[in-house]
């Protein structure tokens, strides 16, 4: 057996939670992009905030403050923009690709 | 209609679960009954014998036939009935269905629905599982709880600091913003979360050795509606993968789930953890296997509470969904899509008018 050992941070030890208004901690660099399919949804955490920003595959974006009416206005984009045919700003970039084989 | 996708393949079991014995898993709702041929292949039968209902799990294998255990009814790998009790008429109503199987890294896998349309290219990967450089532990926990409880759990991974402080949770888990993506055409949900300067919490200080801060990286990729796969990066802080060549400054831990229904309210919750380190320290397997168990079943007291809750909530409960949620949104919108396709309405014509 290991020895037991007290772990330097225990459940009790919650992090600050913030008012309203204040964004939450969020100082952290955003994460590449990983998948690279030809139509894929993007929603980004943007920094320092509590907004959402969604990128349809077409590359047109929004920002939300919460997932439910993002997620809306990003399924019904392509429908309802004529010029939103072709996904290309998706395309692979040289951000890390994932395989899902 | 049942709430999970037809026409999807599943995980049945892990393939060291099924050997020269006939072995009983529902699956879907499907009570199946395993067993492996002495060609080494897996069959799966309706795990009931046509005649008085008798699981042939209890019965008996006897070349490569099951012969159940209540009357003697004998049957194939095709489930076609060879032998009947004292009579040599065998009844031409005598077959029990087959289900089709595939065997891919180290798991068992199931197609559930028309089986003239399974398809093994569109079996999700985890080829870690059993691949040469990787250590894999693993089990299973019975959860009394549907699926999608489940895939809300794993997609958002903000819970760990709550639910599993000490072993896998540090604040930095909730705290740090996710980025998330959905492959609409392959059915990918990708929910990435890094943090490039945290605490490094048991789970993962005990078993690399690594002291102090660290960057941890965390992305989920998951297939609904059965495959989740959590590919880890732990590393000392500032070291990051470079641009060519191995990885090899950072550990890596691929955290496997088979989120597999058994019945409308109970989940098979298959777990595994690969990793690509310390691969012959047993003591490094057993603290991963005892503590990713432990985590494990943490969860599942909380998602049993939790199915208890809701199966007792007034009809359009509304719950409330905030940024943390974003990927689990897309994941019960993609399989929500797959039990609409998978819908016997859908996949038959429409009749002309």
């Amino acid at each position: 057996m290991l020895p037991k050992r007290r772990p330097r941070w225990l459940p009790g030890d919650r992090p600050v939670m913030t008012g309203e208004g204040e964004p939450v901690r969020a100082d952290l660099p955003a994460p590449t992009r990983m998948l690279t399919g030809r139509s894929v949804y993007r929603i980004v955490w943007q920094l320092n905030t509590d907004v959402l920003v969604g990128y349809c595959w077409c590359g047109q974006s929004h920002e939300a403050q919460e997932p439910i009416a993002l997620w809306d206005w990003l399924l019904a984009h392509p429908d309802t923009h004529p010029d939103c045919g072709s996904p290309a700003p998706f395309a692979p970039g040289p951000d890390r690709a994932v395989v899902v084989s | 209609m049942p709430s999970w996708p037809l026409n999807q393949w599943y995980v049945a079991a892990y393939s060291d679960e099924i050997e020269d014995e006939l072995f009983g898993r529902t699956v879907c709702g499907e009570p199946l009954a395993f067993f492996r041929t002495s060609a080494g292949e897996v069959v799966a039968l309706a795990d009931r014998c046509v005649h008085r209902r008798y699981p042939l799990s209890r019965s008996h294998l006897q070349d490569d036939q099951v012969v159940c255990g209540y009357h003697g009814f004998t049957y194939d790998q095709r489930g076609s009935c060879v032998a009947a009790p004292a009579q040599k008429r065998i009844p031409r109503t005598a077959r029990v269905p087959v289900w089709t199987v595939r065997e891919l890294d180290s798991l068992v896998w199931v197609w559930i629905g028309d089986q003239e349309l399974a398809d093994e290219a569109l079996i999700p990967r985890a080829p870690w599982l059993d691949r040469e450089g990787w250590t894999t532990v693993r089990g299973m926990e019975p959860l009394a709880a549907r699926a999608g409880l489940l895939v809300d759990n794993l997609l958002d991974l903000s819970h760990e600091t709550y639910l599993h402080g000490g072993y896998i949770g540090t604040p930095e888990v909730a705290e740090t913003p996710i980025t998330t993506e959905v492959d609409e055409d392959a059915e990918v949900v990708y929910v990435s979360r890094h943090m490039d300067d945290a605490a490094c919490p048991p789970f993962y200080e005990r078993s690399t050795g690594l002291q102090g801060r660290i960057t941890r990286w965390q992305d989920i990729e998951f297939h609904p509606p059965c495959l989740y796969l959590l590919h880890s990066r732990i590393a000392p802080v500032g070291v990051l993968p470079p641009e060519d060549g191995p990885d090899d400054r950072a550990f890596h831990v691929e955290v496997v789930y088979a989120i597999t229904p058994e019945t409308e309210h109970s989940t098979h919750d298959f777990w595994m953890v690969a990793r690509d380190f310390a691969l012959d320290d047993q003591e490094v397997s057993h603290f991963l296997a005892e503590s990713n168990r432990t985590v494990v079943l943490q969860d599942v007291e909380a998602l049993d509470v939790l199915e208890v809750v809701v199966e007792g909530e007034r009809e359009n409960y509304q719950e409330l969904s905030i940024n943390i949620d974003t990927g689990g949104l897309a994941a019960r919108r993609l399989i929500a899509r797959q039990v609409a396709a998978g819908a016997p309405e859908a996949a038959a014509p429409v009749a002309a008018r």
